[in-house]
């Protein structure tokens, strides 16, 4: 692809309006500059959730608890979850990454709708402003865990209806999302950019968009209903009045499963645009790719109940979710394939983002394979509600998504803000966050196995001394995080100027200028060709 | 640019009140029945609400929120929606009523 540089526009850091510094960024419609709104507040709660979690790791670090109260202990998975959840994850990749690259990798100037991007932004921080205060008001920080399980949080007398409410008000933030990405895949691609020539992120993208606008309103109509119940009573999830406590279950996994696939998919989507630049070589099965976004966004919507599997559930359903369970593991293993395939006899080039992207497949399988187990209803009945559910989705989740984002943040960094980081320091991150990360959930997959119930406040002591290796894991991975993010933000201060295209990258963002100038493109491009199209090495 | 996108051309060839004064009677009509049901037991309730209130939802949303003139787009958007809804349903169902 031709190279489209632009010397007529500013960089998209530049203001250029009437409004100057913090509020001409906190009024900008540009897409760039949402994405890095989110970027900014997003790592800014994944702190205070990562700090949360050090804390919980210290109350383990003895069989005999001093330093919190029990329930201080149950508000802090119940903050942890929500803020990690719903303030980190799930807007995770979409917001920061989507917002900034998705027009860039489809050749559009911006989204398609600019001002409702920045006002999803804005409902982001509101949902997250009324989060925190719910841990100040009413009758104390909410006790239940991110799940709100009814009929705990019906009768609790913890301040669950203001959370519950942020988690409404947040689901506004990720629809309204959701509808410009998939408008604007629809309607913006540029010339030539035909379906099959979008860029694999940009797939998922707009699969994560689909399940996103399918299944937040269900969550946001469960939460009203709580918030119903606790103020009028209505007894929809009540036997005494007709109503079923399941429901709320099903309910609440109706989004909150997809939900792990809204997290996961732009995650994927990103390691599909790290692994054949720096492999040199177009992508291994492209189509495969994907159809297996869409086909993870369809299956995965119909797994939810798995999470239900000792509550009572007919046999039936136990039966069809155990099966659609299973089948939903087949399109995620046909991305790793093809990642994998895609390395082999490639010309691989060793940078930190490719580091992190193997990293990433390496403990999504451990999380991805561990989730497959659970999946079989005899293994279900035995960890369920064990430390092997925690160590599994920190595994999906962490090492998954985190470890996504952080390659992606590492892929993308130089293009983002024009500056390099110091390689070295990454690498130096690297090792305590790796190291730390398996200390710190592989263990818990085995205090799962061995009985070990999670959410309590002590343990027995043949449990100990894998919550010791744990907690220590937590100071390695919290070390590591410091690094890494240390090193980054040096970088946008003190870093050496980055190029244009620093690592070779073939798809559009690296046609334009490092920082993109402030509409992209100075014209929009003809694209004539896949995503992946690396001509020298074909030749060979 | 697009088929889906109005123009007032588009808008001329909308119907007028009567058509939608018929299907507004119609929605009564089925406001009644749905009443009527709802005094036979419930299970006649539970189906008479199932059946029911999405063919009310679908007249709407066919004729006073113009579906009917949209493009295809529009179209197998809100199937594919509808589509999912009926799969959560069924699935949901395979628990409820087998329990």
């Amino acid at each position: 692809m031709s190279t489209h540089a632009s010397t007529a526009q500013p960089s998209y850091l530049v203001d250029t309006g009437a409004r100057k510094g913090l509020m001409a960024w906190l009024t900008s419609t540009d897409h760039k500059r949402v994405g890095l709104l989110y970027l900014y507040s997003m790592v800014s709660f994944f702190f205070v959730g990562a700090g949360i979690g050090l804390v919980m790791r210290l109350v383990q670090l003895t069989t005999f608890q001093k330093l919190i109260s029990a329930q201080t202990y149950n508000a802090l998975f119940t903050l942890h979850g929500v803020i990690m959840i719903f303030l980190f994850v799930v807007p995770g990749l979409p917001a920061v990454f989507g917002n900034f690259f998705l027009p860039i990798l489809i050749g559009a100037k911006d989204v398609a709708f600019p001002r409702l991007n920045l006002a999803s932004w804005y409902f982001y921080m509101a949902g997250a402003i009324l989060a925190i205060l719910a841990l100040f008001t009413g009758g104390g920080a909410p006790d239940t865990g991110w799940t709100f399980y009814a009929p705990f949080s019906l009768k609790t007398g913890t301040n669950i209806s203001l959370a519950v409410f942020a988690a409404f008000i947040l689901g506004f933030s990720s629809m309204l999302t959701a509808i410009n990405f998939i408008t604007t895949i629809h309607r913006l691609r540029a010339p030539g950019m035909t379906w099959f020539r979008m860029p694999l992120m940009s797939w998922a993208l707009y699969s994560t968009a689909w399940i996103q606008l399918l299944a937040t309103p269900i969550l946001a109509i469960t939460l009203v209903l709580v918030i119903l119940e606790r103020f009028f009573g209505i007894g929809i999830f009540d036997p005494a009045k007709g109503g079923d406590p399941l429901l709320y279950q099903h309910l609440f996994w109706i989004y909150s499963h997809p939900a792990v696939y809204i997290m996961i998919l732009p995650a994927m989507g990103a390691i599909s645009e790290i692994i054949p630049t720096f492999a040199r070589r177009t992508i291994f099965g492209y189509k495969a790719i994907a159809f297996s976004s869409m086909s993870i966004a369809g299956v995965g919507s119909l797994v939810w109940a798995h999470h239900m599997f000792t509550s009572g559930l007919s046999g039936l359903a136990l039966m069809t979710f155990s099966l659609l369970t299973m089948i939903v593991a087949v399109p995620s293993a046909i991305k790793v394939f093809n990642w994998v395939s895609t390395l082999y006899k490639g010309s691989i080039d060793f940078q930190p983002p490719l580091f992190f992207a193997l990293s990433f497949i390496f403990l999504f399988c451990i999380g991805g394979l561990t989730g497959v187990m659970q999946g079989a209803l005899a293994i279900n009945v035995h960890i369920h509600d064990t430390y092997f559910i925690v160590g599994h989705f920190h595994y999906v989740m962490f090492g998954g998504t985190g470890f996504a984002f952080f390659a992606a943040l590492l892929y993308w960094f130089p293009k983002m803000f024009g500056k390099m980081y110091s390689k070295k320091a990454i690498y130096a991150s690297w090792y305590p966050m790796f190291i730390g990360f398996n200390m710190l959930y592989f263990g818990m997959l085995i205090l799962g196995m061995m009985g070990m119930p999670r959410r309590y406040y002590v343990h027995l002591p043949q449990y100990h001394s894998l919550h010791v290796v744990a907690t220590v894991g937590s100071w390695l991975l919290v070390l590591g995080l410091l690094i890494f993010f240390g090193t980054l933000l040096y970088a946008i201060f003190k870093g050496p100027k980055a190029e244009d295209n620093p690592w070779g990258g073939v798809t559009l963002e690296w046609t334009i200028p490092s920082p993109p100038p402030l509409e992209n493109f100075e014209e929009i491009p003809i694209v004539t060709h896949g995503p992946y199209h690396f001509e020298p090495q074909e030749g060979k | 640019m697009s088929e889906t996108l109005h123009s007032p051309e588009t808008h001329a060839e909308h119907p007028g009140y009567g058509t939608f004064i018929k299907v507004w009677v119609v929605l009564l009509i089925l406001t009644g029945c749905l009443v009527g049901v709802s005094h036979l037991g419930q299970t006649a309730a539970v189906w008479g609400l199932l059946t029911l209130t999405p063919l009310k939802a679908g007249l709407v949303f066919y004729f006073f929120m113009h579906l009917k003139y949209e493009g295809p787009l529009f179209k197998i958007v809100i199937l594919v929606t509808l589509g999912t809804l009926l799969i959560f349903f069924a699935l949901l169902f395979s628990d409820v009523a087998f329990r």
